[in-house]
């Protein structure tokens, strides 16, 4: 099990490295908007808060892999042809499918790399880390998180024709709603509640408190534990998606 | 000329609707409105917290900037999938006039810019209380109007090299990002070190932002003319090189039996 968890995963990691959109919204795209925040930051009055725009921006590229890649994971495979292989082989679907959605959030690393290097290289951001063993538990539990919560995408879109339509819809609401660059302090009070179920706030929040001197421990329990509630989530509505495919003969059918 | 015409219109609605179909009603809805509706919100909620300029320069630049999501996007698609689609080749064996061609697919992408603009504007009036200065309005619209067109003659251009190049969407969407960055969408040109701010000053929607966002101050159209028609002369440039591009390729691939390879 151990075995097939890590060969698909590193696969699938390699594999999306080889794709030019990946690489364009895991790498490319997140130093774009780290710019443009480090530019407004800057002839705005806060400029001494650029490890925090550099993190945010990492953390965004991170959301935008895992939206991409995960909210199209079941799709992508019908249309390679490989979804029945994979549903007919003895290993649980969802064992296939965590590594593929773990690899899509992992691959967003690259994107918290990059607007560091960016950062340090353009525009003189300081890499100064408070805790750099409680980032080092951070960044993965959150990559780990985000990784679950695209089983949960990659598990629910596959139910309608057009996931691409949400993932284009859903990438900017979330970079908002989790408090990834603008403070939820400054959003109507009931988008809290959205972030609250959302690991992206969490995992942002220990890597700051990571960061700038904090206590993030708190932070990685909680990012932890809803990513064992969307592992749940994602096995229950897998398995439904399961069924439905195999009773109607819908697996192939997109 | 009514030949030519006819192929204006009827083969630039043709084209267009041949998009829809892969694109439903409803991704149609998500990605060209929802999409720029949580931009013009993240960009401007962004803005407020840095403090570096007023809602109003955010909600400008990025109302008009979303509509270079139908210029740019569309107008590569409506060239380049010709090609990916398989149908390049009965096309361009026919006798039709390739002016008419091919700057009729631009028509219903301007149309769509336009709409997509308005309803980022119209939301940003309801949303984030946005307010253009009286009777600015109408100028407005002439603003926007010419920063679409001169981003679909960019798209034009990028969708040409589509007809050659293995992979344009990849070259559309880092087009589409850098547009962000450089235009003057969300940081003002002069905040830009000078090279960037250069290469802003070369592309479709700088020129057009910057007078659109004084139209909305309340300045009046003819104090912003040479702005405008800056932006429509880059636009008249690209529109040209796509144009030129894209008869090029139509010989080189007649030449080299290559029009539809990769």
């Amino acid at each position: 099990m151990a075995r097939l968890f890590f060969v698909g995963w590193l696969f699938h990691l390699k594999s999306l490295t080889q794709s030019l959109f990946f690489v364009l919204i895991s790498v490319i795209q997140p130093i774009i908007f780290a710019s443009i925040a480090f530019f407004m930051f800057e002839s705005g009055s806060r400029a001494g808060t650029l490890l925090y725009v550099a993190l945010g921006a990492g953390l965004m590229g991170i959301w935008s892999s895992t939206l991409f890649g995960s909210g199209g994971a079941i799709q992508w495979q019908r249309w390679q042809g490989t979804l029945e292989v994979l549903i007919a082989s003895p290993a649980p679907f969802l064992l296939v499918l965590v590594p593929l959605t773990l690899a899509t959030a992992s691959i967003g690393l690259y994107s918290i790399v990059m607007t560091l290097v960016w950062g340090r290289i353009f525009f003189g951001v300081p890499l100064d880390f408070a805790h750099p063993l409680q980032l080092a538990v951070a960044l993965p539990a959150t990559v780990v998180s985000l990784g679950l919560l695209g089983l949960v995408l990659a598990s629910t879109f596959v139910l309608y024709r057009n996931a691409n339509a949400f993932s284009n819809l859903l990438e900017y609401p979330v970079w908002l709603a989790t408090g990834l660059l603008v403070p939820l302090t400054l959003l109507p009070g009931w988008v809290e509640p959205i972030a609250w179920v959302l690991s992206p706030t969490w995992g942002m929040r220990a890597i700051r408190e990571a960061a700038f001197g904090g206590n993030a421990w708190p932070e990685i329990g909680l990012c932890v534990a809803l990513g064992l509630v969307y592992l749940a989530l994602g096995a229950v509505a897998l398995r439904n998606f399961e069924r439905l495919a195999r009773s109607r003969a819908t697996l192939s059918l997109t | 000329m009514s030949t030519s015409l006819r192929i204006f219109f009827v083969g630039g609605g043709i084209s267009y609707r041949a998009l829809f179909n892969w694109i439903s009603p409803g991704m149609y809805v998500t990605t060209m409105l929802g999409s720029p509706l949580f931009q013009i919100l993240f960009f401007t909620y962004l803005g407020r917290y840095a403090g570096s300029q007023d809602d109003a320069f955010f909600i400008v630049g990025n109302a008009i900037q979303v509509a270079a999501m139908a210029g740019i996007y569309g107008m590569t698609m409506g060239i380049a999938n010709e090609r990916q689609y398989g149908t390049l080749q009965p096309l361009l064996a026919t006798p039709a006039n390739r002016l008419a061609i091919f700057s009729g697919r631009a028509l219903p992408f301007i149309v769509n810019g336009l709409f997509v603009s308005t309803f980022g504007f119209a939301v940003s009036w309801l949303l984030l209380d946005f307010r253009p200065a009286e009777g600015s309005v109408p100028p407005l619209a002439f603003a926007v109007l010419v920063t679409t067109c001169s981003c679909v003659a960019f798209g034009m251009l990028i969708g040409s090299i589509g007809l050659r190049a293995r992979d344009v969407f990849f070259a559309a969407n880092l087009v589409y990002f850098l547009m962000l960055l450089v235009c003057g969408v969300n940081v003002a040109n002069e905040d830009l070190p000078g090279w960037l701010g250069a290469i802003g000053r070369c592309l479709p929607l700088t020129h057009g932002i910057e007078a659109a966002r004084e139209i909305a101050a309340g300045t009046p159209l003819g104090d912003v003319s040479g702005l405008l028609a800056t932006e429509a002369l880059i636009g008249i440039v690209y529109g040209t090189a796509a144009y030129v591009l894209f008869r090029v390729f139509e010989a080189e691939g007649r030449r080299r039996a290559s029009l539809e390879t990769y």
